[in-house]
């Protein structure tokens, strides 16, 4: 193995055990989007007898919405680890090793991601358990994991940028909820077409969160929707690389050595 | 070319956006297997010159060079040489000891194979192997720095950099660090840069001291260079009465000249005097003190004639300064 694998696979390696030691960490994200998912699918059951409605149960319909909900968690949490390392000055005995900037930024990221996996699983088990039939397969689940992983590596990587560029963990905190803004401003409970208020509507499908939300539930209720494939997976891409981008520069200022 | 372990710096300097010259302009030389004691209160500089050597911040101006390279071109080389432990031991709360020495084997590229012998090694030679499994965050003052000296060694630096390493610990956890460092620099043959505000540390460990003010070196040597520059010892007499006070400074002031000291009424003793004079006339002329003690000159005493201030005195100077800052 070469030595960046090496290097991303350690700092990868204390990001799980970090947050497998902070039982705060790893509860919230699970168990706050499932039980929103649980409360919506209760009290909008009534919405799947709109005319044009996508399919009869509202909980294939909601299960899309914890996937992109618990990447909103990562984003945090991610951010605020890694401002805590910034505030600690662990940053600090990091830039003192061989580690390559970029390979401390993939490794932390490399945590987030398999921290979003087991989320994503999480999610599977429970819409299974709950009776969610998923229209596009065993295929489709695998494509949910892939998709849920990236989407933990862009949100991970916005995370990333706002704690290098700010090295505050309180900052990061008082941004999630511009983020959730952004998912109660989208499709989560009503398909786009059935959106009644023109400004919503419109907010919506400007919202890339729609698409991403779209993309999971397409895999659920719909099957094989290129369409919608391609533009949750395009959103998540583009947002992935402008973060990415913007937190290995910011590492690089961060992390001032010669 | 084999590098050396050697640490040699002529007129750095370091200026911070909006601020103070830190460091201004200093020349130092440390030889392979020396240890060096960087010595000074709170905000001289001390920090700033270790984050410089350390490669942490580039200089503003100057040139710097550890083990043979440059700090602002060999930033790669140097880090792959030295060991640090900077002032605050930024440990993770909640990785174990054992968890931050594989991390720190891994990062500097310890051969898979050695990684777990070698923090084995480590944390006997710092006391921790009964505490290695559990969290940093129940450890000790003492214990964290330890553990941050092991962090240091894990792949066996040739110069090792300690900013203020035993800052805030008990007498106890403070020998067991002074004792390691010796060991270190005994067995090894580590070039140790150590920086400090206790002036007991830069006598017992250093071989050589540098006092930095300002962001000047305001005198170097031996301690016992220093301390022979002084020359002359000092005699210290205690009043039995805050009363007698001036009648006892003017009656010492016949000796030596007086020094500035809240506790007790001090003289440097002029040439040629001792302790015995100064009794026989004490004797003579009745003044009533509790005790009369000789002392031969200190580091402190050293960086009172080269500054006008005390150590202890500069550093509240430093923390008055800093907070009208903050006020501002």
């Amino acid at each position: 193995m070469s030595t960046t694998t090496t290097q991303v696979g350690a700092i990868a390696r204390r990001s799980v055990v970090r947050t497998s030691r902070q039982p705060a960490s790893i509860i919230p994200p699970l168990v706050f989007p499932v039980a929103l998912m649980a409360v919506n699918a209760g009290g909008l059951r009534s919405s799947t007898d709109l005319p044009g409605f996508p399919t009869d149960s509202f909980l294939a319909f909601a299960l899309a919405v914890p996937f992109i909900q618990g990447a909103l968690f990562s984003t945090m949490n991610a951010g605020t680890e890694i401002a805590r390392d910034v505030q600690t000055g662990f940053i600090n005995r990091l830039s003192l090793t061989a580690l390559r900037d970029w390979a401390l930024l993939t490794g932390q990221l490399a945590g987030i991601v398999v921290l979003g996996v087991v989320q994503v699983v999480f999610y599977l088990v429970v819409g299974l358990t709950a009776g969610v039939r998923f229209e596009s397969g065993p295929a489709g689940i695998a494509v949910l994991l892939v998709y849920g992983a990236v989407v933990a590596l862009a949100f991970g990587a916005l995370g990333a940028w706002l704690a290098y560029r700010t090295g505050s963990g309180e900052t990061i905190q008082a941004l999630f909820p511009v983020l959730f803004v952004f998912l109660f401003i989208s499709s989560m409970n009503a398909p786009r077409n059935l959106i009644g208020v023109d400004w919503f509507r419109i907010a919506a499908t400007l919202n890339p969160v729609s698409y991403m939300i779209e993309c999971v539930r397409s895999l659920i209720i719909t099957g094989w929707d290129w369409q919608a494939l391609a533009l949750g997976f395009g959103f998540v891409i583009v947002l992935g690389v402008i973060s990415f981008a913007l937190a290995s520069r910011a590492l690089r200022t961060r992390m001032t050595r010669t | 070319m084999e590098p050396s372990n050697g640490i040699e710096v002529e007129g750095l300097v370091r200026e911070y956006k909006k601020g103070p010259r830190a460091v201004d302009g200093i020349d130092l030389s440390v030889a392979p297997g020396e240890i060096y004691g960087f010595l000074g209160p709170n905000g001289a500089g001390k920090s700033t010159t270790v984050h410089v050597l350390t490669t942490l911040l580039p200089p503003t101006a100057g040139t710097a060079l550890v083990a043979g390279y440059d700090v602002v071109k060999d930033g790669p080389k140097i880090r792959g040489l030295i060991g640090v432990a900077l002032q605050e031991a930024a440990l993770d709360p909640l990785l174990t000891a054992r968890d931050h020495l594989r991390l720190q084997a891994t990062l500097q590229s310890v051969p898979k194979a050695e990684r777990s012998a070698r923090a084995e090694e480590l944390l006997h030679r710092v006391g921790l192997v009964d505490d290695a499994d559990r969290k940093v965050s129940g450890y000790s003052g003492g214990m964290k720095r330890r553990l941050d000296l092991a962090l240091a060694l894990v792949h066996s630096p040739r110069i090792l950099f300690l900013d203020e390493p035993t800052t805030g610990l008990d007498p106890q956890s403070r020998t067991d660090i002074w004792n390691e460092v010796a060991l270190m620099r005994r067995e090894a043959g580590v070039t140790v840069f150590l920086t400090t505000q206790y002036l007991e540390e830069a006598d017992v460990l250093a071989d050589r001291v540098g006092i930095i003010d300002s962001g000047k070196i305001v005198a170097e040597g031996t301690p016992a260079e220093l301390k022979a520059e002084i020359g002359r010892p000092s005699v210290h007499a205690i009043p039995r009465s805050e009363d007698d006070r001036p009648k006892i400074a003017d009656f010492l002031a016949q000796f030596g000249e007086p020094l500035a000291s809240t506790r007790d009424v001090a003289v440097r003793l002029r040439d040629g005097l001792g302790l015995t004079d100064i009794v026989r006339a004490v004797d003579a002329n009745g003044v009533d003190v509790v005790d009369l003690e000789l002392r031969a000159p200190t580091l402190d005493d050293v960086f009172l004639a080269k500054t006008g201030r005390t150590l202890e005195g500069a550093a509240e100077e430093a923390q008055t300064t800093g907070q009208e800052k903050r006020q501002r």
